[in-house]
């Protein structure tokens, strides 16, 4: 029977129901997680003997540039990028090429030969929708969603600015409904409408041209709305200034504003049986802290800021972080922040592509290659590393690339080995320049993650995190039935022996996604059906028909007609919707 | 010494992709084993025996692998893609992408090449009797790195972008050069013996450019050094004087490029 399996005597880790490694069988039954199947159906069903390996639930990516426009500028303006990283089409697969912003097909090939079964868009402007959702659904394997840019939004802005925070707050669960998507994320805050005029913003108080709103009171603003519409996940936000030399204090300065937010879940949803809390616990998600955490004043005395944001995230409570790590190499940087890019254009003289997104937002992409020998990059080597070694509860942080900006996704594996081996950091520590040991902390810490963090920072907590701890993220009864089977056996680990841990996250074992087995021994051997999850927010009626009716006078400045801006259910591959703040 | 006979058998429709014909990947294999390694056509693969006879003497080792091609094949791209040794000597013209990414070995081709002929390549030397098509030694469509190391001998023409991006190696050319020769190159030597057409040195950040007869229209970002005599660069004497510029000025401001172009043809400059 399809999706029915069970894995015998693996070391389970499963942190989100405290499961630290014991010996355990994990079975599924019609892509579920049950407690055990019977004779009759262990015969029909997959049988899987994991002695001596390690068994975590699917990988979970909850911030990654893998669908939409700029994902796509970064293809098109990226031949290079592409004719030597090729898989050749095969009775399963589709053909595919791209190394830092690979083919769609391919994109999800790599993920799940990575163990990865869940991956979140991390930026969506609301005009490429569409665009985002034909990628996703041409997306194999995946599980996806992704969050909605709001933060340079005009009527966010307008409405924030005339102090209607309800008004404000229906037009923003309308547009998750309208657009199919999940969260709400908010990039350069003020700052992107600004670029529109070739400025930017420099402080959290500094009133953008025209909407006359500061960063501070959309930050605030998009916060309180999200917490009191009981949004799955809390605010996502990519802090202003972020990549500028001293950035890390408008980053502080940026979480101390969600502080006073109570964190609210209000959504319906069929929970598996998880131990530990599951709810949302955090008022804002930052992303990519290393591209916000930039101390000094200059490129020429430039060092590490994560201490100092690191300190602060551990004496609070209401923040969740995800790393944006770099693992050196070829990368293409993406960001729905525009004005950012164009500095890193002033600095590299790159090829570099820029858009305004009419009424909404903007993005830009330029290609970039992090190299051992430059002392900038050396830093943020060490300081992605900083992001999840200095944080000391492992439930604030999430493990990213911030994919394609810091570097590919497919680089994880190095990236998890640098967490879980000392000996492999003192090793690139030696390759790189000084800067990299000066500059930052990285060369006396001692930490080393072990399994279960490792488990907590690429699973449990990016599911927990976005709200989709009900299905995704744990191996408790009635999760969805994703799978990874890494060949490590935790008794036999040795950190020291990094090669060896290379080889083993760069081709896992097994990966089951709804209890199918879709890839074995790093070959893809199945594409099963996948989902897309957006949040399906409701208000009361009349607040959005008042709402409605200004939004329909203000879209005669829009370029198209106001019948062809929603993203019809068609575009999504099994449209699986996430009823919030109600029912309908 | 193994020496490796191609004979082509037919005439090529749809041109064919044959990185395989390489002395690294024929070394060691006998006739029938190198005559069922695929080759690409469209979307079908097919034995290089359907289109090429195949005949093989001597022992084996890639160093000494010789291929010799014996007739057209200017229908067949990527031949010797990526080799690090041995030797191809084609008697008769070759497709696009020849010697691509080669790191060492030698090339000889007696007619011409079409376009991308040694893209990025890396080290090894190839001859082209006849005249080559754009792109010699340069980098792939959006990158700004072509050739590294290694030596291009054209003793023909060749077209546009002769040396793009170029970063080491040699590229000598007899004959004349089209438009945006040595464009964004940053190290390395290119000579051309004959006329250019425009952008010569185009971007340039480093490395020399000679050009021996006329540039129809000159770059602009150049600066004047003045005039040398008794030039001798990649072992190749240069009779007669050149006027020295230093550029390209258009974008960089610490440009070190070095453009040396022949007074007898260049008056007005």
């Amino acid at each position: 029977m399809a999706g029915t399996i069970v894995i015998k005597n693996g070391y389970v880790f499963d942190p989100l129901n405290e499961i630290k490694g014991e010996i355990m069988d994990i079975f599924v039954q019609d892509g579920k997680v049950v407690t055990g199947l019977s004779a009759a159906e262990l015969k029909t069903g997959t049988f899987i003997d994991a002695f001596g390996k390690t068994v975590m639930p699917g990988g979970v990516d909850s911030h990654s540039h893998v669908a939409g426009s700029k994902v796509n500028a970064g293809r098109v303006m990226r031949p290079e990028d592409h004719y030597k990283a090729t898989i050749q089409k095969t009775s399963l697969l589709h053909s595919g090429s791209g190394y830092t912003v690979p083919s769609v097909y391919k994109q999800g090939y790599d993920y799940a030969a990575m163990g990865y079964t869940t991956v979140f868009e991390a930026a969506i402007p609301p005009l490429e929708a569409r665009h985002t959702h034909e990628e996703m659904r041409a997306t194999p394997i995946l599980d996806m969603g992704g969050y909605l840019e709001l933060g340079n939004n005009f009527f966010v802005m307008r409405y924030l600015r005339e102090g209607d925070i309800w008004r404000a707050a229906a037009y923003v669960s309308w547009m998750m409904k309208t657009h199919k998507t999940y969260g709400v994320k908010c990039v350069n805050p003020a700052g992107v409408e600004n670029w529109g005029w070739g400025k930017n913003v420099s402080s959290l108080d500094e009133a953008n041209i025209h909407f006359e709103i500061t960063p501070r009171e959309i930050i605030k603003g998009l916060s309180e709305i999200n917490e009191c519409l009981g949004m799955p996940m809390p605010l996502h936000l990519h802090a202003n200034n972020l990549g500028h030399p001293g950035c890390y204090t408008i980053a502080k300065e940026s979480l101390k504003i969600p502080d006073v937010i109570k964190p609210r879940q209000n959504m319906e949803v069929e929970w598996a049986e998880i131990k530990m809390n599951p709810a949302k616990n955090r008022s804002v998600y930052l992303a990519h802290l290393m591209f916000n955490s930039f101390a000094g004043t200059t490129w020429a005395d430039l060092e590490s800021g994560v201490k100092e944001l690191a300190g602060y995230i551990n004496n609070k409570d209401h923040v969740v972080i995800d790393s944006g790590c770099v693992p050196f190499g070829e990368a293409t940087t993406m960001t729905g922040d525009g004005p950012a890019i164009h500095d890193i254009y002033t600095l590299t003289g790159n090829k570099w592509s820029n858009k305004d997104v009419e009424m909404e937002c903007g993005s830009g992409v330029l290609p970039f290659t992090y190299l051992k020998s430059n002392p900038v990059h050396s830093v943020q080597w060490a300081m992605g590393l900083e992001c999840l070694l200095l944080i000391n509860d492992p439930w604030k942080t999430i493990m990213t690339t911030d994919s394609p900006n810091g570097g590919p996704f497919t680089k994880y594996p190095e990236v998890m080995t640098w967490l879980m081996s000392e000996a492999y950091r003192k090793q690139t520590l030696s390759e790189c320049h000084k800067w990299a040991n000066d500059r930052s902390e990285i060369g006396g810490v001692r930490r080393e993650l072990s399994l279960y963090d490792l488990a907590i920072l690429t699973r449990a907590n990016p599911a927990r995190t976005i709200g989709m701890a009900h299905r995704k993220g744990s191996l408790g009864v009635g999760a969805d039935g994703d799978i990874t089977i890494y060949n490590i056996n935790p008794q036999q680990l040795d950190p020291n022996n990094y090669e060896a841990l290379l080889r083993t996250f760069r081709k896992v074992e097994y990966t089951i996604k709804g209890g199918e087995i879709v890839v074995a021994k790093g070959e893809v051997v199945s594409i099963p059906e996948k989902r897309t999850y957006y949040s399906e927010v409701h208000v009361e009626d009349e607040k959005e028909k008042e709402m409605l009716a200004d939004v329909k006078e203000w879209f005669r400045y829009y370029t198209l007609g106001f019948a062809n801006y929603q993203t019809p259910k068609k575009y999504l591959a099994n449209p699986t919707p996430i009823q919030v703040n109600g029912k309908r | 010494m193994t020496e490796v006979i191609l004979i082509p058998k037919r005439n090529v429709d749809i041109k064919l992709e044959a990185d395989i014909i390489n002395p690294d990947s024929f070394a060691g294999k006998s006739a029938e084993e190198i005559g069922n390694l695929p080759i690409w056509q469209g979307p079908r693969t097919y034995p290089l025996c359907e289109f090429f006879e195949v005949k093989v003497n001597g022992g084996s080792s890639e160093a000494e692998t010789i291929i010799r091609i014996k007739g057209d094949a200017s229908r067949v791209k990527r031949i010797g893609e990526g080799m690090s040794a041995g030797k191809i000597e084609i008697e008769g013209s070759a497709g696009m992408h020849l010697g691509t990414g080669m790191k060492g070995g030698e090339i000889f081709v007696s007619g011409d090449t079409d376009s991308w002929p040694a893209m990025e390549m890396i080290g090894g030397l190839l001859h082209i009797k006849g005249n080559a098509g754009d792109h010699v030694g340069c980098a792939y469509r959006g990158k700004w790195h072509g050739m590294k190391g290694g030596r291009i001998v054209i003793e023909g023409s060749a077209r546009h972008q002769v040396g793009g991006g170029m970063d080491g190696g040699e590229i000598f050319v007899e004959g004349n050069v089209e438009g945006f020769c040595g464009i964004r190159q940053t190290g390395g030597l290119i000579i051309v013996k004959g006329r250019a057409l425009r952008g010569v040195g185009a971007e340039m950040t480093a490395g020399t450019i000679v050009i021996g007869g006329k540039i129809e229209r000159f770059s602009p970002g150049f600066e004047y050094m003045g005039i040398e005599e008794g030039l001798t660069l990649g072992g190749v004497e240069l009779k007669g004087k050149f006027k020295k510029f230093i550029g390209d000025y258009a974008i960089s401001t610490r440009a070190k490029g070095v453009l040396y172009v022949a007074v007898d043809t260049n008056t007005e400059l």
